[in-house]
């Protein structure tokens, strides 16, 4: 349960982290807050040659909002963002954030490491894919922005290459017209959801994402059903998802969460919106 | 840009609980060890060794950390407390320590030190937290022993008392 030996490089500037990841390639690792890594280098699941350590780039520390959206860089832990004043302007992060993992790691773990780890339960990817949020990569040669429901992959994959780095991921806040609600169930507070269901409702249409089903978040869009009608889209929903058993849930208790939560969360945001 | 061979020994220098500290480290030793094996501090305990039990927990910059997710590289420059500088002096308890004691609120103590670390840096920022609240923070632990109840009693009886409205017996 001790990592790997590797070289650990003390990025004093942008250029310097991504001139040594477009050098190593595959072999060098982003490190922030460590929380998704250092389990990944403990248990030897990474090996990485080289860590890059961006903490102590300023420019990588400041929550800033641009236009409509809420811009975190690769250095904001989770907890700034929950502490943040820009956090209020979307009400989906401010519900689903005091879910991801506890109190003791959110003060360490980033944002964009949460993003960049892609774990299917995790809540980062799934208000980024409910929200229709971006992930914005940069290499040494050229910067690019990628909708975070192409950006996520697969299990822990995503579409960032060997040599980007993460610099920052985009929440869009809150449409005027629009209420949201998050849900999650797992066995204690702050364990990985074993399924996380985010909605947003306007007067025409229902958006629902949900983690934890599928290899991804998974976003579908209904126009505004009630009664019988929604349940039977939950249905074909949950369905769709792929779901399989493993140690934690089988694949109909997933199902069924689909359908229960994603009901309760659609109602919930309804009432707000009400 | 500084660049810490793997297969070397760097020197890292830190403030460890309000005093100068360095230790010597490969980039790949984890900061439990490095308090435990290279510094002597052995309050710091070690569990599940990937973030999960909550045994290691320090602070750093004032914040809970896992010392277990945390590289001894890592502590450069940073200021870091472990249970060994929570009680004021040799021969008296802190004042969350003092209830722990009081609420039986440790049986073996494995848990003990990081539960106090996370608990000490929660009521700095929270003086006047609901039980809710403390259960959620005290669920980032595991405590095979006590079953909690003891733990959540002694965290809001030294929030009492730190905030100066306690029945402090
Ligand atoms: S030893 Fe660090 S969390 Fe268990
Ligand atoms: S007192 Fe024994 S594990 Fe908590």
């Amino acid at each position: 349960m001790k990592p790997a030996a590797f070289d650990f490089v003390r990025a004093e500037t942008l250029e310097e982290a991504l001139e040594t990841l477009a050098s190593h390639g595959g072999d060098a690792r982003v490190i922030a807050g460590g929380q998704s890594l250092l389990p990944m280098l403990n248990m030897r699941l990474a090996k990485p040659a080289v860590l890059v350590d961006i903490m102590g780039l300023p420019a990588l520390r400041a929550i800033r909002r641009e236009g409509d959206a809420i811009v975190v860089p690769a250095g904001v832990r989770q907890a700034e963002l929950l502490a943040s004043a820009e956090i209020a302007a979307q009400p989906l992060l401010a519900a689903a954030l005091p879910f991801l993992g506890h109190y003791q790691t959110r003060s360490r773990g980033t944002v964009c490491g949460s993003a960049a780890h892609a774990d299917p339960s995790a809540e980062i990817p799934l208000c980024l894919v409910a929200l229709g949020g971006e992930v914005r990569l940069r290499t040494r040669r050229k910067a690019r922005r990628v909708k975070a429901a192409d950006f996520f992959t697969g299990m822990m994959t995503t579409a960032k290459a060997d040599d980007e780095m993460i610099e920052a991921v985009a929440f869009p806040v809150a449409q005027p017209g629009s209420a949201y609600a998050f849900k999650e169930y797992s066995r204690r507070h702050g364990d990985f959801a074993i399924v996380g269901c985010a909605a947003r409702v306007a007067s025409d249409a229902i958006d629902l994402a949900v983690c934890g089903v599928a290899d991804t978040p998974e976003r579908r869009s209904f126009p505004r059903l009630a009664g019988s009608a929604l349940d039977d889209a939950l249905n074909a929903f949950a369905w769709a998802l792929d779901a399989r058993d493993d140690l934690h849930a089988s694949a109909r208790l997933r199902r069924d969460l689909v359908r229960a939560m994603g009901r309760a969360v659609i109602e919930e945001a309804e009432r707000c919106l009400a | 840009m500084p660049r810490l061979s793997a297969t070397a020994l760097h020197d890292v220098r830190f403030t460890l609980n309000g005093r100068p500290a360095r230790v010597a480290a490969e980039p790949r030793l984890l900061a439990t060890d490095a308090l435990r094996h290279g510094l002597g501090l052995t309050g710091t305990h070690v569990g599940c060794e990937h973030g999960v039990c909550g045994a290691c927990t320090i602070l750093i910059d004032g914040v809970p950390a896992r010392a277990c997710l945390t590289l001894a590289v890592q502590f450069e420059g940073r200021d870091v407390r472990t249970v060994e500088g929570l009680a004021p002096s040799p021969d008296r308890l802190s004042v969350l320590q003092e209830a722990f004691r009081r609420h039986h609120a440790l049986h073996c103590g494995f848990c003990t030190a990081g539960i106090l670390m996370s608990v000490d840096a929660f009521l700095k920022t929270t003086p006047d937290p609901d039980e809710h609240l403390v259960r959620e923070v005290v669920g980032g632990h595991l405590c095979r022993c006590t079953g909690y109840s003891a733990i959540v009693a002694a965290v809001l009886d030294a929030a009492a008392i730190l905030r100066g409205d306690g029945s402090n017996v």
